[in-house]
């Protein structure tokens, strides 16, 4: 990719989520939580759900502090998959979250850019290990 | 007084003239991390393999008698360059950590009581700093930290009151990796020697850059690496004093560092070869004795000159960038790194960025993560000079830089 074209995609894509990121803030009552650092160069991204009876993401939102592309990362994540279901968001994969990114990344900031993800993910087996001993409880 | 020809040296290292994908010219300005190589270093590395090769102390045959003249003869090149007594106080390890790590366990390990001290400091490298954790939760020995003065240097004021009767050691960097602080090290060790307490310097960033001389400074215990010497990674040295070395415990066993194996216990080899166990890396030491002689052949004194002059020159140029903090002391106290912060642009952006305009910086942590805690940061930018950068370099960091902070909309 030559530099006027990643320039470009930074600047449509990157920037104006790193600079008014959308739904960065964290509320009262979530109905789950998770936070997740890079210890690389301490990135942080905490990513809170309300997921409703129809098991539809209704809201998420982020707080964070970290590079541009972690940051925007998370942001670009929140604004994807409110709307999406729970099913659909297990079977969203890294490869899609990197392609929402747009711009070309090397390893390193893949796992930048993959941080908010991570988060996601972490939420989304924990909630399956809930459901799964509160089933075997009952 | 002698200057270097930097072009001369530029044409030398064969990886500075290679493309990058940027489509710019290899500004490699992250030699503290680790230093490139020049084409002698290669090629010495190469010859061994393809003209001499073999065993090392095991070969009655002619290869083998090639390869222990090449490794002891880099052994006395390194007591030559480090002003050693005896060549037995030359140890070969695959690298600074590995070499701290000999001395807590060989050392530590058998002497250290619980209650006993050792004092640190926050601007320590990891490498500096987790051994002697380790070590002290094995031994109940208890970690001191020196404090920093505000500008980044060890306070030494505080130091009398830190050496107490039951310190035992002190383990310092000889230049920080991030502040780039060079630590007075004649003045520290009197002080700790006077109160029986040894001295450890972690050498990783001074020696390829300043030569110390281990008999003036009274040195207990030195460790480098030799890939940030411009050598081959892979090979490191521990220089310990003839009794010191001789008290300690050997921590890795096996071959070459015995003298006789029974089935149930066996009998330790003379130094260094007690703390040499099994094959060491033979082509890297090759490597390191023709570091040595590339760089004793230009002159650790001009290469200093330079190197300040590069310094010297980043901090002017980097201080006219707005919201840059350079991190650490005044230049008159530095070595030739310099870390710094940027208001609203985080390091791995800037460090991305530069990488697009064909400059490696380094951005992180930078393996001090208890320093950058103090600093109350996450992360910082680092460019570290060696002997090949040029001020031109330093004037593309900066308009990078510029450019950086531009791109994120941001005042330059």
């Amino acid at each position: 990719m030559n530099d006027d074209r990643y320039e470009d995609l930074y600047e449509e894509y990157i920037l104006p989520h790193f600079e008014d990121p959308y739904n960065k803030l964290l509320i009262q009552a979530p109905t789950c939580q998770h936070s997740a650092r890079n210890p690389l160069c301490g990135d942080t991204v905490t990513l809170q759900l309300i997921i409703g009876d129809d098991n539809k993401i209704e809201k998420a939102c982020f707080d964070g502090n970290g590079c541009a592309i972690s940051q925007a990362g998370a942001s670009i994540l929140c604004e994807k998959i409110e709307g999406m279901t729970v099913e659909e968001l297990e079977s969203f994969s890294a490869e899609q979250m990197l392609e929402l990114l747009k711009v070309p990344l090397t390893s390193t900031r893949q796992r930048c850019g993959l941080l908010g993800f991570k988060v996601l993910k972490t939420i989304l087996y924990s909630r399956d290990g809930e459901k799964l001993s509160a089933s075997t409880e009952s | 007084m002698n200057s270097i020809n930097v072009d001369a040296i530029r044409d030398d290292f064969p990886i500075l003239s290679q493309p990058h994908p940027s489509g710019r010219p290899v500004v490699y300005l992250d030699s503290g991390a680790s230093a490139q190589k020049p084409r002698a270093v290669i090629d010495a590395i190469s010859d061994c393999y393809s003209g001499y090769y073999a065993n090392a102390y095991r070969g009655v045959y002619y290869f083998g008698s090639r390869v222990d003249d090449a490794l002891e003869g880099t052994r006395e090149k390194l007591r030559e360059l480090l002003n050693a007594e005896e060549v037995e106080e030359i140890v070969y390890t695959s690298g600074s950590t590995m070499s701290i790590n000999l001395v807590a366990r060989g050392w530590g390990l058998k002497h250290l009581k619980p209650g006993d001290e050792i004092l640190l400091n926050v601007m320590e490298h990891h490498a500096n700093l987790v051994p002697w954790q380790m070590v002290a939760q094995r031994t109940g020995a208890v970690l001191k930290y020196l404090p920093l003065t505000l500008d980044g240097r060890l306070d030494l004021e505080q130091l009398p009151a830190m050496l107490t009767p039951r310190t035992r050691l002190m383990a310092v960097t000889g230049m920080s990796n991030v502040l780039g602080t060079i630590v007075p090290l004649d003045e520290i060790i009197p002080l700790c020697h006077q109160n029986g307490t040894l001295v450890l310097v972690d050498g990783a960033q001074i020696v390829p850059h300043s030569q110390l001389d281990m008999r003036a400074l009274d040195i207990d215990f030195l460790a480098f690496s030799g890939h940030k010497f411009y050598g081959p990674s892979g090979v490191g040295v521990l220089y310990g004093k003839r009794h010191l070395l001789e008290e300690m415990d050997p921590v890795f066993g096996g071959g070459h560092m015995i003298d006789q194996v029974f089935l149930d216990h066996s009998t330790w080899a003379e130094i260094p070869a007690k703390f040499e166990a099994g094959t060491l890396p033979i082509g890297p030491i090759v490597g390191l004795g023709a570091a040595i002689d590339y760089v004793s052949g230009i002159g650790f004194e001009a290469i200093h000159r330079h190197e300040q002059e590069l310094l010297y020159k980043a901090h002017r140029v980097l201080s006219e960038i707005p919201g840059l903090t350079i991190l650490g002391p005044d230049v008159e106290h530095k070595g030739s790194i310099v870390s710094f912060t940027i208001e609203q642009l985080h390091p791995h952006d800037i460090a991305d960025w530069l990488d697009r305009r064909g400059i490696a910086v380094r951005a992180g942590h930078h393996c001090t993560m208890p320093l950058h805690e103090h600093l109350g940061i996450h992360a910082s930018t680092r460019a570290s000079f060696g002997m090949y950068n040029t001020l031109d370099e330093v004037d593309l960091l900066a308009e990078a830089l510029e450019y950086t902070l531009k791109k994120h909309h941001l005042p330059a």
